[in-house]
This record gives C-alpha cells, structure tokens and sequence, in this order.
C-alpha cells in the first residue's frame, strides 16, 4: 500500500533548518547538567524522599528530552505519539502487582526462613 | 470511501488533533501512513523493547524488595581509587557523559543527513560509534573488576546475592544492545559515505538508526536512576 507522505511537507520539516544545530546542541547541555546533578545527588549524599524525588525528577526530564527532541517525537503526528506513550503505562499495573509480590516473599523469608536468603 | 462531514456539535467536543487521531486509526487504511514505513516498524520494535527492560528492571525491583540480607551500597560497590582516593560511581558517570554525547552527535547527524550533507552526516556517525564503542570498553572493564572481586549472579561479597543476577543481566543487555548498535552505525555510515543515501534519494535511514540510539541512551537513563542510584 502507497503511504502518503507529502513530499513537500516533509521536507520542509527536515530540510528547511526548522531545527538547528544549535537545538540539539542546547539539549545536549541540558542532559549533562541533569546528569551532573543525579550524580551530585549520590555525591553529596542526599538520603530519604528528597534523594528517591530527585533522581525520578531528573530521569524523568532526561527522558523527556531524549524522547521529544532527539527522538523527534515532539514532531511526529498524535497518533504514532500516543500508540508509544500509552501502551508503557501498563507496566504501572505489573509493578504494583509485583511490588505486592516482594512484599510476601519477604515476610516469608523473614518469618520463616530467620532472614536468610 | 468518503468521510462523514463533522456536524456543528462534533466540532465542539472534537479538537482538530483529536480529529487527527479519530481519522488515522478509523480510516480502514494503515493508521501510520502519513509516517515513513521503516520509522513506524522501528519506533514498534522501540515499544517492545521496552516491555523487555521494563521487565527486567521490574524483576531487578522484586529482587531487591524481597531481599531479606541488605543490598550493596553501588555508591561503594562501583567506586573507582583515582589518586589515592575513592570516588563513588565515577565510572558510571563518565560512561553516562559519553553516552549522552554520542546521543548529541547522533541527533546532529540525522539533521546533517536531511541537509543532504554526506561528508558530516558520515563523520558525525562514525563519532558516534566511537564513542558507543568507549562505552562497550568501560563496561569490559567494570564487568571485569566486579568479577575479580567475586561478584558471581549467585552470589557475592558485599550482601545480598541477587545483586550480581540483576547486575548482569540487566547491564549485560544493555551492552548487546550498545554492541548492535554499533554495528548498525557503522553499516549505515559506510553507506552513508559511498553515497548509497544520495542515490536513492532518501536519507530515512539514517533517522531510524538514530531512533534505535537515542533508545539505548534512553535505557541507560532509567538504568543510571534505578540500579546505580537507587
């Protein structure tokens, strides 16, 4: 089957320096400060909620960006955008059902092994 | 087949992006025809890729909750002695910077590519596979030290045994995908360098390996924040 790809329109997307360099060159910056920052948050040893918000915060936005600026997502029309976003959500289910899991197995362990394992 | 014209209250509930969605997925043709086909196949084969990390790294969190011997502090475990004084995870955070780096370089090259720019579009790819390449090297010499130092997927010296299970496999995958994707760079570039692209007039290919790449620095990230941070 033909797929309709205006030719034009394509490329005045890619070819038309919608994008420039300096676009990624900035994005490239972002990621090495947030990186700089996680691992300043093991560095300086920040412990408890504050350490667990921060390294989500800072994964969180660097996945953002890898996704919408590097990956072109930020781009793509909304139906491939939300065929990749939303399928992911379900793993949601399978971590609570697992963390529920670990939970049992580690009562057990801890009940009836005497901690071992 | 024509379309049904949306009366006055359809335009009210319905937004022009909403429409979008509404006529791709509804329109008894291939919902992503408006996208290049390669890019659709990958940005699927991406999809399923991560139900494959998810699931590891989900395991890797099981493990680790239901561990009743106290996990090994990775802030130690993978600390490196640098003139006489031990910094924790820096290993892991030079190999993050070349990975976000090589990232930077990748995104360039696909825009070079679009410009029809061989020459850089080649060099900056190449770039990227080297530098995907130090990565491979400095996780040889991380899987080497741990080794040394006993850590078995069995078992190991600093506390609970299941951190060399998780270790292994979910670094160890990532690598195989590093190492595909090094592969995968060189082919295209070398075809990018003769010429093949300029040919056949489309540069597509070139994106759908930066995809592929972008998605291995991606893993790294949630990698990076559960397993070394955590």
């Amino acid at each position: 089957m033909k797929h309709d790809i205006p030719a034009a329109q394509s490329e005045t997307i890619h070819e038309g320096g919608q994008h420039p360099i300096s676009l990624y060159l900035k994005v490239w910056g972002y990621l090495f400060v947030l990186s700089a920052m996680s691992y300043m948050v093991d560095y300086m040893q920040v412990q408890g909620i504050i350490r667990w918000t921060l390294i989500i915060l800072f994964m969180l936005l660097k996945a953002g960006l890898i996704l919408s600026i590097f990956m072109h997502l930020a781009w793509e029309r909304l139906s491939l955008i939300y065929a990749i976003l939303v399928p992911p959500l379900l793993l949601l289910v399978l971590v609570r059902i697992m963390t529920i899991e670990a939970d049992y197995a580690w009562w057990t362990r801890a009940i009836f092994m005497g901690g071992g394992g | 087949m024509s379309l049904t014209t949306p009366d006055k209250r359809d335009r009210e509930i319905i937004t022009p992006a909403l429409r979008d969605i509404v006529s791709d997925w509804s329109a008894d043709r291939e919902v992503f025809r408006h996208t290049h086909w390669g890019k659709a196949m990958m940005w699927i084969f991406l999809l399923s890729d991560t139900f494959i990390f998810s699931c590891f790294l989900t395991g890797y969190m099981t493990m680790r909750m239901s561990a009743s011997t106290p996990w090994p502090n990775t802030a130690e475990v993978f600390a490196l002695t640098i003139g006489g004084q031990s910094i924790p995870l820096v290993l892991i955070a030079i190999m993050t910077f070349v990975l976000i780096s090589s990232s930077g370089t990748m995104a360039m090259a696909v825009n070079f590519g679009y410009r029809r720019d061989r020459r850089k579009t080649a060099v900056l790819m190449l770039l990227t596979a080297i530098f995907g390449a130090a990565f491979l090297g400095m996780q040889a010499f991380e899987w080497t030290k741990l080794i040394h130092e006993g850590v078995r997927p069995w078992s190991n010296p600093m506390g609970a045994p299941q951190f060399g299970a998780s270790f292994f496999m979910i670094t160890g995958f990532h690598g195989l995908h590093v190492s595909c994707g090094v592969i995968l760079l060189l082919i295209i570039a070398s075809k990018v360098a003769r010429g093949h692209y300029d040919r056949t007039g489309d540069y597509s290919a070139v994106e759908i390996a930066g995809l592929y790449w972008h998605f291995v620095d991606l893993v790294w990230v949630f990698i990076f924040a559960f397993f070394y941070l955590w």
